[in-house]
Order: structure tokens, then C-alpha cells, then sequence
């Protein structure tokens, strides 16, 4: 379970996260959604320990982010971002190696090769295995990195909006991956989404975040309401019964 | 419409029936990538060698059979141990100072080593005159340039790295801020000096591997020798530094110790050989853009011998030339600096941006 209590940010005094106080519960996809300078990437990246508190307290699986140590943070916890800063020269087996780093400390077992074929073999990537970063498109590369965070075999995975650069054809694809991931492997994946419709259709939870506070969390159906939405996102939004759920339209 | 979406992503192990090779991450791409290396960092170690050997014995004005030729052969012997260390200095500092900084264009020059160099030294000329600068050496004179040059760094990455707003982009802007401020301080001082002054300076300015003092090695070698053995032994760490803040700490790495510890090691590197042979500026450029063409690879444990190789060959080699192809002595790194240069230029200009 991730448990934030009370947790603060300021960044001036007029721009100040929270106080927020959620509780994440174990496995699943939870979706953060908000419009834009809502302060979801902060909430993530606070969880992710990217980033310092001012204030209060998160825990994940009854670790303190901000005493535990990082090497046993990175057993439990991982966090991507959208843009990574990448090296020349690193396949994207190697890449994905890494996430077995906090385990072997770079030296790579049978058992770890095997975690790191199962996830990118997961990830469709196993023709690309060899290729370098910079010789893979954006969309390739973010699903490297995703493989990486995969390897690392953590219970807990944040995503700062994982759809971005990918069409709509990979945003399907990515997400049916972490949802499958979430279902089959028992991840609890936290993800940074943009489109409303995504996070309804592939999350378990959503929480909505606006002005710094969190505006609304509960289960898809309870927060696909236009009522929610519309204050939300201050944009009128009506909410139809698509085949796969409800639909935002706007 | 259901079938217009990919269905369930595929089933772990459903190519578990296809033929491949044996799947694993190794440090090259292929076991032809990592042959090529070794070939190359065995050959390139070769050369080294004959580089060496030819600046030892090419060309000696004794015969071997004559008494004076030990002498001779000893004292270029200095200088090849010199070539030595500032081979391993260099190259290994900019190495890891590329990684932990994420950037293969900039160099630990510009934490203003090099021009805090320039500023003791034109200092000492300026203030205490000439013959306190000629008595400016030997074995205390290394170790306060030394311990100038480390100190500064750990007050300013201690500062700059340890507060709240503490990040290497505002670390390198103070350092080249400083430089520039060090560098044009000599400068005036320069001005003012007598040309005879000014020409002791400039010998002492200029990087030369025959201003080595062997007084120093005695110090200089086992400072070297265990701040590259803490690198090598950081070798796997640094891959992971390489990958940047957020990844590495992701992968649960506590990034700004491991920037600050790197940073530490390169600063004592750095000093060393600033002290022992002069500035160097584009010297540890050159090789590390080298080294990243010749070695195919991320991994720290291959890249730092072969830009050790490289680093060697280049310096035995501009020496080498310099003496026994152009009969010309001393300011080697006039000819560092001008491929150097180059080189930095066409980087920067393939890559079209910094």
C-alpha cells in the first residue's frame, strides 16, 4: 500500500501541493488524472523519492521513502519518467539489464538474463534486443525503459505519463501491457495519464487532482461522471456508455 | 471493434521454440564487437610501447656500448613515467567526469583546474619575484599545488552539490566563471611582467612532460596509482551514475554520493597531473572522444583501459614525432591542442548541438 499523509510541497507561496492524503492499495493500475500544473507529476515523483517533501509523511509497503535506504527502496519501488537521458552505445538488453542492478549490483546471473529475456520478449522487443538506444525511435525507447522497470521486479511501479510520444496504436499496446502486467504479474502500477478516456479504460482506480489537492479517487465509474469531470478539468464534459465503458466527450 | 486491438500482449516464452543464440546482456553487442576491442586495446597497447621504447632509445647520441648511455636512457626514462601518469589522469578523469556529468563534450578543465595552475604559478612569479618562482619546485611545492587544486573543488562541489539548489549545471557555470575569473587575473598579472619574467612563466605555462620533476613521482605515482584503483573499482557504479539522476536512484543508487565521490577522485587525478606536467586542456578530450568510437560499449570496466591505451599511444606518439620526426623539443601539447581542437570542433558540428 502506498500511504501519503499529509505531504506538502511548496514551490513559491503561491504554488503549493497538497496537503494530500491518500491511501493506494496494493496491486492494480491507479490512474493520476488533472489538468495541467495540477501537481500530479510531483505527487508521483514525491513517491518516487525524486523529489523532497516539505512536509508530512509517505510510506510505501510500510517503508518510509524518506529513511529507508535506496537500495532496498529499489527492491520494493520504481519510477520512470517521460524523457530519459540516454547513453550512446547501450543496447536495449542492456538497458533492461540494469533493472536487475539492485539485486546483482551489475553483475548479471543465468536467473537474472532469464527475468530480463521474460520482459522483453513481454514487451515485443526481442528483435530490437540488440539494437542501441539512439538507434530506436521514441516510442521503442520508451518501451526499453519501460522493460528496464519491469526487470527490476518491484511490487510498486510509478510512470510519468507513459503515453507520451506514442500514437494511438502504442498507447493501446503500452497500456494493455501494464494492465496485464498489473493483472498477471500483481504490480500496483501508478501512472501519470493525460487522456481521460485511457485512464478509464485501462485503470482500476483513478484520482483526480486539481490545484494541488487531490479533487476526487474512486473507481472508474465513480469518477467518469460528467458532474466530476467537468470541475474538474473546468471544460464541459458529458460522459457516454461506449463498448468498453464510459466515454468522455468533449 | 474489439479486433482492431491487440489482444492480451504475447504470452511470456511463446519463442522459447525459436532457435537463438544464448541470450545474455554482455558488456559488447556481439562476441565480434568485443574481439575487435581487444584486438584494437592489445595493438593500440603496442604501439604505446614502441612509441615508448623508440623516445627511450631512438636516436641516442651514445652508443649502447658507451657508459653515458644508462644515463641518458635514464633521464628520458622521467619522462616516459610522466607520460604514464598523465595518460592515466587524464583519461580516466575525463572519462567519469563525462559520465557523471551525462555530457561527452565538456572536460574537467573546466572546473578550473587549469587555471588555477596558471594563476599559482603566475601568482608566485608576480608577487615574490623571480627567484622565488625558480625555487617555486620540488616535492612541497607539488603537494600545496596538489592540495590547492583538491581543496578548491571539495569547497566548491561541497557547496554547490550539497544545498538545496545544488545541480552540476550551476556547478560547471561556477567552474568555467571561476576559470575565466583565475585566467584573466593571470592575464593581467602576465601584463605586467618583465619579458625575461614572462619567459620563465610561459616554459612553466606550457604542458610538457620535460618539466616532470622525478622528485614528485615518489608522491605522484601511488596517489595515482590508488585513486585509479578506487575508479576501476567504481567501474559498475558509474555505469549506473551514466544513466542519470533519476534512473540511477530509481535503481536505488545514492546519486549525489556517488556524483561527489567520482567527482573527488577525478579532482585528485586532475590535480596531479595539472602539477606534474602543466595543462592539458584538450588533451583528455581528445582521447575520451577516441575512446568512445574505438570501444564499443557503456561499460566503464572496457572503456577506462582503452582510453588508457589511447591516452598512451597519443602522448608517446605526439612526443615521438614531435622529437624524432620534426627535431623539435618541448610544447607537445601545441600539437594535442591543435587536433584536439579540431577534433572538438567537428563533434560539436556533426552533432550540431551541445
Amino acid at each position: 500500500m502506498i500511504r501519503i499523509e499529509n505531504v506538502k510541497k511548496s514551490y513559491t507561496s503561491d504554488v503549493q501541493i497538497g496537503p494530500l492524503n491518500i491511501q493506494i492499495p496494493k496491486a492494480g493500475l491507479t490512474s493520476l488524472i488533472g489538468p495541467n500544473g495540477a501537481g500530479k507529476s510531483t505527487a508521483l515523483l514525491m513517491i518516487g523519492r525524486l523529489l523532497d517533501l516539505d512536509e508530512g509523511q509517505i510510506s510505501v509497503a510500510n517503508l518510509d521513502i524518506a529513511t529507508s535506504k535506496s537500495r532496498d527502496l529499489a527492491k520494493i519501488l520504481t519510477i520512470l519518467r517521460q524523457e530519459n537521458h540516454f547513453v550512446t552505445r547501450l543496447t536495449v538488453r542492456q538497458l533492461a539489464g540494469f533493472g536487475r542492478f539492485p539485486y546483482s549490483k551489475g553483475r548479471l546471473t543465468q536467473q537474472d538474463e532469464e527475468i530480463v529475456s521474460k520482459y522483453i520478449d513481454f514487451l515485443d522487443l526481442t528483435a530490437l534486443e540488440h539494437r542501441y538506444l539512439d538507434e530506436l525511435s521514441g516510442g521503442q525507447r520508451q518501451r526499453a525503459y519501460v522493460a528496464m522497470v519491469l526487470c527490476q521486479e518491484t511490487e510498486y511501479v510509478l510512470l510519468d505519463e507513459p503515453l507520451n510520444n506514442l500514437d494511438v496504436a502504442r498507447s493501446v499496446q503500452m497500456m494493455e501491457h501494464l494492465k496485464y502486467a498489473a493483472a498477471e504479474f500483481g504490480r500496483t502500477i501508478l501512472t501519470v495519464l493525460h487522456d481521460i478516456n485511457f485512464a478509464a479504460k485501462y485503470s482500476d482506480r483513478i484520482c483526480a487532482m486539481k490545484n494541488g489537492q487531490i479533487a476526487a479517487y474512486g473507481t472508474v465509474a465513480e469518477i467518469m461522471q460528467p458532474e466530476i469531470l467537468t470541475d474538474i478539468f473546468e471544460t464541459k464534459i458529458e460522459i457516454i456508455q461506449g463498448p468498453y465503458g464510459p466515454i468522455a466527450v468533449y | 471493434m474489439s479486433e482492431l486491438i491487440p489482444s492480451n500482449p504475447p504470452l511470456v516464452g511463446t519463442d522459447a521454440a525459436l532457435p537463438r543464440r544464448r541470450r545474455a546482456a554482455g558488456a559488447f553487442r556481439t562476441p565480434k564487437e568485443a574481439k575487435q576491442y581487444w584486438i584494437l586495446l592489445v595493438t593500440l597497447l603496442l604501439l604505446g610501447l614502441l612509441a615508448a621504447y623508440g623516445l627511450l632509445v631512438y636516436n641516442n647520441p651514445v652508443p649502447v656500448t658507451s657508459p653515458s648511455f644508462v644515463p641518458v636512457v635514464r633521464r628520458r626514462t622521467v619522462a616516459i613515467v610522466a607520460m604514464l601518469i598523465a595518460a592515466v589522469c587524464q583519461s580516466l578523469a575525463t572519462v567519469s567526469f563525462q559520465s557523471i556529468t551525462n555530457n561527452r563534450i565538456i572536460t574537467p578543465s573546466l572546473l578550473g583546474f587549469e587555471a588555477l595552475y596558471s594563476a599559482i604559478h603566475t601568482g608566485t612569479l608576480f608577487f615574490f619575484g623571480a627567484a622565488a618562482f625558480v625555487n617555486f619546485s620540488g616535492v612541497d611545492s607539488f603537494l600545496y599545488q596538489v592540495a590547492a587544486m583538491v581543496v578548491m573543488c571539495l569547497i566548491l562541489y561541497g557547496w554547490l552539490l550539497s544545498g538545496k539548489y545544488g545541480n552540476l549545471q550551476i556547478l560547471l557555470l561556477v567552474g568555467i566563471i571561476l576559470g575565466t575569473g583565475l585566467g584573466s587575473v593571470s592575464a593581467f598579472m602576465r601584463r605586467v611582467l618583465a619579458p625575461s619574467e614572462f619567459d620563465l612563466l610561459q616554459t612553466r605555462l606550457f604542458a610538457s612532460v620535460n618539466n616532470a620533476d622525478a622528485a614528485y613521482f615518489p608522491l605522484a605515482i601511488p596517489i595515482v596509482v590508488v585513486t585509479a584503483a578506487l575508479l576501476l573499482a567504481h567501474a559498475r557504479r558509474l555505469n549506473l551514475l551514466s544513466l542519470g539522476r533519476e534512473v540511477s536512484t530509481s535503481l536505488g543508487s545514492r546519486h549525489k554520493a556517488g556524483v561527489i565521490y567520482t567527482l573527488v577522485l577525478v579532482s585528485i587525478l586532475m590535480a596531479v597531473s595539472t602539477a606534474l606536467v602543466g595543462p592539458l586542456t584538450f588533451y583528455g578530450f581528445l582521447v575520451a572522444t577516441l575512446t568512445y568510437q574505438a570501444a564499443r560499449t557503456y561499460d566503464h570496466r572496457y572503456v577506462f583501459p582503452m582510453a588508457f591505451a589511447i591516452a598512451f599511444v597519443i602522448i608517446t606518439g605526439a612526443y615521438f614525432i614531435m622529437n624524432h620526426v620534426f627535431h623539435a623539443q618541448g610544447v607537445v601539447s601545441i600539437i594535442i591542442e591543435l587536433f584536439g581542437g579540431i577534433l572538438f570542433l567537428s563533434v560539436i558540428l556533426r552533432r550540431g548541438s551541445l
